[in-house]
């Protein structure tokens, strides 16, 4: 507790200190924790990977060089945000300037060949020539494309980056062409292009077609989150850290000593190590920074270790448990009675009946607090459960099939339920009782 | 009622319009035999007589005559002079030409060696050897003019008439041009005063004489504005039928038919008709005839091939799926008919002419409603001289009233864009169908070969890549060929040898010969020759894995063949790729056939049509096309109709097509092919086999000659590691080219390296190590913990399936075990999407939440082997 002490007596020191402080280090922060792809932010533990597909673009450029290279990581390890950077610092390098044409494609929206030639048509600039006709017939407008890329030559054309964001997606298109024909370009001397896929399948390379496959480069440039829990608290530390170009010096001096403190401390660090066992990727960091910050106010300037623990529990709250704290006692009682029938039949699917039998049996011979419901009432109860998707129905319910009787499952596991009772407010005993006794109540 | 009928008989016509514009034309001798070959059983005349059967008229063509021959593209037809006329024994009509070749027949790159600009009117005395100078007299379409000029001389400024007066200068043998030989020149000069001696004569021989007062009226418009000399022949060539008059001209004649053609005249004709003697028709008729016909065309001819008239030939009769047309043309045209019906062919299209006859009618009436009744007063009396005689005077009151047009129209006809429009206009007025067809006939006159259209296109940077005009037509956008701009900054050269040896290594290069494909390069080259040689089809099928150099010894074959064929060793042939991967269906393999080989841009089942036509039918001049079909298999389609027909053609005798088919699976003509697509095919294969090390090896060593790059041990791991796996080159040479990048990273300053044995087991670690292992181990904690809960609950269940619920209870229990918080349902959930998302697990979709399937990717070895590690 001492750094809150430290920061109450802060508090009182700097009440001065203006708001204005605190919305900039709400917006410096805020914008570094939701943009992740942006290329101001800083890379972790990809230097390699970074230099790889650095020298890989700058020969595109420069020599006119074509090749393919696949980008293969899980999500948030920082694909977009590494080929970001490299582009960013080729278009600084002075022999590169102007002279890279780019096509940024992304699997989710360019979703077959057809939408993805006119983006490529569209973003190279060509369809102020193509005119409306060509784009009648995808069979012209994939000659037309062709044509234009294969009357390029190696020195004389500019370059082409084709980026394939979501590059799995892409394998699904008919017939692989639009992969095949981006690969045969850089397989080929014709235009000089440089293909790089970005993705999170690791089987990527089982999915391309052998003909497609054996035109790929093989290149394949792996991010995999490879740094350890030292690395991961340096990062932690930058990522909250003030740039030193903050205009209000001395509070950007004061906010950095606290993030140093933060980082040294017990509570703090065991609260990283628990997202680190988690997930090891930095997106999950910047929600957790996120939800941090966000506690940061005039009054409560710098950042504590409660803030972060507070932070944590948020961040990693069971969500199906969260809907069983506002559930009515009757629904929560159903819910124990499907809790108990999963564990008689060993998880088999039930039906309502069923589930209506075991709460009459715990209404006749345990519940002293509890009420006879109506059967439509329960019936409604029951509804209001489905609705939360907390039950799930085997197949859809069709008009036929008589309600009480559709079978279902329980989406909850008996922990969960547990749990969710424990710190469930007011709850009658003899619930809590039941619902402790699986089988010994009989 | 006639407008329906209009409608239907127009829609229709459109319909084979594209195909071909069919014209009854008869061909008969005209005059008695010269002489005749008893051995041969062959007699020879001085003239053919062109009489079309629909518009009644005649056009007379002799020898000496420069004529336009049929070609493989509607637009370009082949000029030439006509040096002899034969019937064969089998009453076949043959005529010998002297060809001349048009500038897009000469390959682009031998244009160049000309150095001066060639005016679309000018042609070249071809003297290539290897042409066919004896060709069915059907497919002469009409005669023109050709005239000598000194190759210093500027052409005449004609104003009238462009498409029908070609010039030479020069002649053309297949590798150089030479200035004509005093001799060529005299005979060249000779021909067409004998020719205008003859049309001369037959003037003088027949009071009224060829032409119509119509074109008396035009002609004496025209001689105030071009040159008086030749400018009857001028009007004449003209007024036949010409198949590629601009549109200017189409214009005045447009004019003109309007008048002309009205029913009486027609009925008049009919009515002249019996008394004629049968069978042959005097020559001014004859014209007359052509005339009308050609009238009725031109509005409407689009983009018809001239091989037409020697399909109604082929076949005779008319085409069988378009049997009510025939009906219809019988029904309107049949009484005109009467002469020559022995030959009489009937063609859908007639039916043009019939429309177009009664379209005008329409028109005429408000226009000339005096002019009906002036014909039929005169019509029961006429002989054949007097009819010409009413016909003079009825054309020249419509000629008077027209002539002011026509003279605004021929004055100006320099410029054809007014006219253009106005033809486009009218056409939309009056035919009420998108003119787009005929836009793009044009478009396809300069598109007549690929290769030029190209090169039309080259210098105009794509950014700002605007429309080029070319001859004055408008270009659509379809014919638009776009470029990437060009680079800012020239590409820096090698500096070290790595970077040497990386380009050199890098697939695109194309080295100077391909070495270890020694065996299959002599065996295809060799079926190609021999197909080539004797002028015969047929097909070859490649197999072979993914880089084995298939494409590449084929291209290699035919850049050979083209280099023999430049030096006169072969005879010259026509090269022709698709690949089935960049067809976005498989029909549309048709289409990129027919553009590569006439340029005309149609759809698939009409291009299906034009090239069946093209493959099945003589062509004079035509030359082998030779076809790379890449990537075969995915030209399958259900009814396979497209291989069907692909194989089908080169059988075919007058194809001369040579197909070689490219694709990956050896037994694919029994796998996927029917049994009569896979006999089409034949028995000619070639399977390539994958490279062997020493192979490799050899591959990259001869593309390293020179490059002290790599070490021989290295190449040789290289070569070894990858001809194990696969045998593909480009592995081979990825994996070399990488090696050199690793091996820039890793040297000193400055230091001359060889790439290494560590560079390349490096590479090649990069390249084939299976990622799932890294993957586990750069995994978080509670990911790997759920990978074991996963195996344990595999080992419990004995099933390699489970659902999360279950995984869930041990992940729970292996935390406890590990003294580690266990966590949430949600975060387990959040931990199993995952590794689904990176495909170490197999999940099912999540809305199944708890119960949601789960299985692994790899094998369990793989998941323990890369935990145990830790």
């Amino acid at each position: 507790m001492k750094p809150s002490a430290m920061s109450k007596r802060k508090l009182k020191e700097s009440s001065a200190e203006s708001a204005e402080s605190i919305s900039q280090v709400q917006k410096i922060l805020r914008e570094r924790f939701c943009h992740h792809f942006c290329a101001a932010g800083k890379l972790f533990g990809m230097e390699q990977q970074y230099r790889h597909l650095l020298e890989l673009l700058r020969r595109t450029t420069v020599h006119g060089e074509s090749n393919s290279a696949l980008v293969i990581g899980p999500r948030g390890s920082g694909k977009t945000a590494l080929l970001n950077h490299v582009l960013k610092d080729l278009r600084e390098m002075t022999q590169v300037r102007e002279n890279l044409l780019e096509v940024h494609l992304n699997g989710l929206l360019q979703t077959n060949d057809k939408v993805a030639l006119k983006e490529i048509t569209r973003q190279l600039q060509l369809e102020n020539v193509v005119g409306d006709k060509v784009f009648g017939s995808f069979a012209e407008n994939l000659a037309f494309l062709l044509e234009a890329l294969r009357k390029g030559n190696r020195t004389s054309s500019c370059p082409i980056l084709f980026v394939l964001d979501e590059f799995d997606l892409f394998v699904h298109h008919k017939n692989q062409s639009l992969l095949y024909n981006l690969f045969d370009i850089s397989q080929s001397a014709q235009t000089p292009v440089t293909v790089i896929g970005l993705t999170c399948r690791q089987d990527i390379l089982e999915l391309l077609e052998k003909r497609v496959k054996s035109r790929f480069s093989h290149r394949q440039i792996y991010l995999m989150n490879s740094f350890d829990f030292k690395q991961y608290i340096k990062i932690f530390k930058n990522q909250l850290s003030l740039p030193a170009e903050f205009p209000d010096e001395p509070f950007a001096q004061k906010w950095n000593n606290n993030v140093q403190h933060l980082s040294e401390d017990k509570a703090v660090q065991d609260v990283l190590q628990k997202l680190f066992h988690h997930s090891k990727d930095l997106r999950s960091l910047h929600l957790l920074l996120m939800l941090a910050v966000s506690a940061v106010t005039v009054h409560h300037p710098l950042l504590t270790a409660a803030d972060l623990q507070e932070a944590s529990r948020q961040h990693s709250t069971d969500s199906k448990a969260n809907i069983v704290h506002g559930l009515s006692v009757l629904e929560i009682c159903l819910i124990i009675a499907m809790k108990h029938l999963n564990e008689v039949y060993d998880g088999e699917p039930f039906n309502f009946q069923m589930v209506y039998n075991e709460f009459q049996k715990f209404i006749q011979r345990k519940a002293h607090s509890m009420y006879n419901f109506e059967k439509p009432v329960v019936m409604k109860a029951f509804e209001h459960l489905l609705q939360l998707e907390l039950v799930q129905p085997l197949e859809r319910p069709s008009a036929r099939a008589q309600r009480e009787f559709l079978l279902l499952k329980l989406l909850l596991d008996s922990s969960q339920i547990m749990e969710a009772l424990q710190l469930y407010p007011n709850c009658p005993t003899d619930v809590k009782q039941w619902a402790a006794s699986s089988l010994s109540w009989l | 009622m006639i407008k329906k009928c209009l409608f239907i008989c127009f829609s229709f016509s459109l319909g084979i319009m594209n195909t071909r514009q069919q014209s009854k034309l008869i061909y008969s001798w005209y005059g008695k035999p010269l002489g005749s070959d008893r051995k041969l059983r062959t007699s020879h005349y001085k003239g053919i007589l062109i009489t079309s059967e629909s518009s009644k008229t005649e056009t007379c063509i002799q020898l000496g005559d420069f004529i336009l021959v049929e070609g493989v593209n509607a637009d370009q037809p082949y000029v030439a002079q006509l040096v002899d006329l034969y019937e064969d024994g089998a009453q076949h009509k043959h005529a010998v030409v002297q060809w001349f070749c048009r500038l897009e027949e000469i390959p682009q790159n031998q244009r160049k060696m000309l150095k001066r600009d060639i005016s679309a009117q000018e042609v070249f005395f071809d003297q290539v050897l290897g042409y066919d100078t004896d060709i069915a007299a059907e497919t002469i379409i009409k005669s023109i003019m050709v005239i000598p000029l000194h190759l210093g001389e500027e052409l005449p400024v004609i104003t009238l008439n462009k498409e029908q007066t070609f010039y030479v200068k020069q002649s053309w043998d297949g590798k150089c041009f030479k200035v004509l030989s005093p001799d060529t020149f005299s005979k060249l000069k000779e021909a067409n005063k004998t020719r205008g001696v003859i049309t001369n004569s037959s003037k003088a021989s027949i009071p009224s004489d060829i032409f119509t007062p119509v074109k008396k009226k035009t002609e004496s418009v025209v001689r105030s504005a071009t040159k008086p000399k030749k400018i009857d022949m001028e009007i004449e060539s003209k007024h036949s039928s010409s198949k590629s008059s601009l549109s200017k001209e189409r214009h005045s004649q447009r004019m003109a038919n309007n008048d002309i053609k009205t029913p009486t005249a027609r009925k008049k004709l009919e009515l002249n008709s019996p008394t004629r003697s049968k069978g042959r028709l005097l020559g001014y008729e004859v014209l007359g005839l052509l005339d009308d016909d050609c009238d009725a065309t031109a509005p409407l001819e689009q983009s018809a091939t001239k091989r037409k008239v020697k399909f109604t030939n082929d076949i005779l009769g008319s085409p069988p799926k378009i049997p009510c047309s025939d009906d219809k043309s019988k029904s309107t045209t049949q009484s005109a008919e009467h002469h020559q019906s022995d030959i009489m062919r009937l063609s859908p299209y007639t039916k043009v002419n019939d429309f177009s006859d009664e379209d005008k009618n329409l028109q005429e009436k408000d226009d000339v409603p005096s002019l009906g009744g002036y014909q039929s007063s005169q019509s029961p009396v006429v002989t054949p001289r007097s009819r010409r005689r009413c016909v003079q005077k009825t054309s020249a009151l419509i000629a008077e009233q027209i002539s002011m047009l026509d003279q605004e129209d021929f004055l100006s006809d320099s410029d054809s864009s007014y006219s253009l429009s106005s033809e486009e206009k009218e056409d939309d007025d009056d035919d009420d169908v998108p003119c787009t067809p005929e836009k793009k006939t044009k478009s396809n006159r300069i598109l007549s070969t690929p290769k030029s259209s190209r090169k039309s296109a080259v210098h105009t940077p794509a950014k700002t890549l605007r429309k080029t005009p070319l001859k004055g037509t408008p270009r659509t956008p379809r014919n638009a060929t776009p470029e990437i701009p060009r680079r800012i900054q020239a590409t820096q050269e090698p500096a070290s040898v790595l970077e040497e040896a990386r380009l050199r290594l890098h697939v695109s290069a194309i080295p100077e010969s391909l070495p270890c494909r020694e065996e299959e390069f002599q065996d295809i080259y060799n079926f190609v020759e021999s197909k080539l040689i004797d002028g015969t089809g047929g097909c070859m099928y490649i197999s072979g894995v993914p880089g084995t150099g298939k494409t590449a010894t084929v291209h290699e074959v035919i850049r050979c063949l083209q280099q023999a064929a430049e030096n006169d060793e072969l005879p010259p042939f026509q090269f022709v790729e698709i690949n089935g991967m960049k067809l976005t269906d498989p029909h549309q393999a048709y289409v990129q056939i027919l553009e590569f080989l006439t340029g005309q841009k149609v759809t698939a089942t009409h291009a299906a049509v034009l090239l069946a036509k093209l493959f099945s039918t003589p062509g004079p001049k035509r030359k082998t096309t030779v076809l790379i079909v890449d990537e075969l298999d995915l030209l399958w389609t259900q009814k396979q109709n497209v291989m069907y027909n692909l194989f089908d053609w080169p059988t075919q005798r007058h194809s001369k097509l040579i197909i070689l088919a490219i694709a990956n699976t050896m037994d694919l003509p029994e796998r996927i092919m029917m049994n009569r697509v896979a006999s089409r095919l034949g028995l000619t294969r070639m399977s390539f086999q994958p490279y062997t090390y020493k192979q490799l090896q050899q591959i990259v060593s001869s593309r390293l000659k020179g490059v002290k790059a790599f070490e021989e041990d290295a190449v040789q791991l290289v070569s070894r590691k990858v001809a194990a796996l696969s045998g593909d080159a480009r592995r081979c040479l990825d994996i070399c080219r990488r090696a050199t990048e690793i091996c820039e990273f890793a040297r000193q300053k400055r230091a001359p390296e060889m790439v290494r044995m560590a560079h390349v087991t490096e590479a090649i670690d990069e390249m084939f190590s299976s990622p799932y292992v890294n993957a586990i181990r750069n995994a978080s904690l509670h990911e790997q913990i759920f990978l074991k809960a996963i195996l344990a609950e595999f080992r419990r269940a004995g099933v390699e399936e489970a659902t999360v619920q279950q995984i869930y209870h041990h992940h729970v229990a292996l935390c406890r075990m590990e003294g580690l918080q266990s966590p949430t349902v949600s975060e387990t959930m959040a931990i199993c999407s995952r590794l689904g998302a990176c495909r170490l697990l197999l999940v099912e979709a999540s809305s199944k939440y708890l119960h949601m399937r789960v299985r692994l990717n790899l094998s369990q070895d793989d998941v323990m082997y890369a935990l145990r590690e830790e």
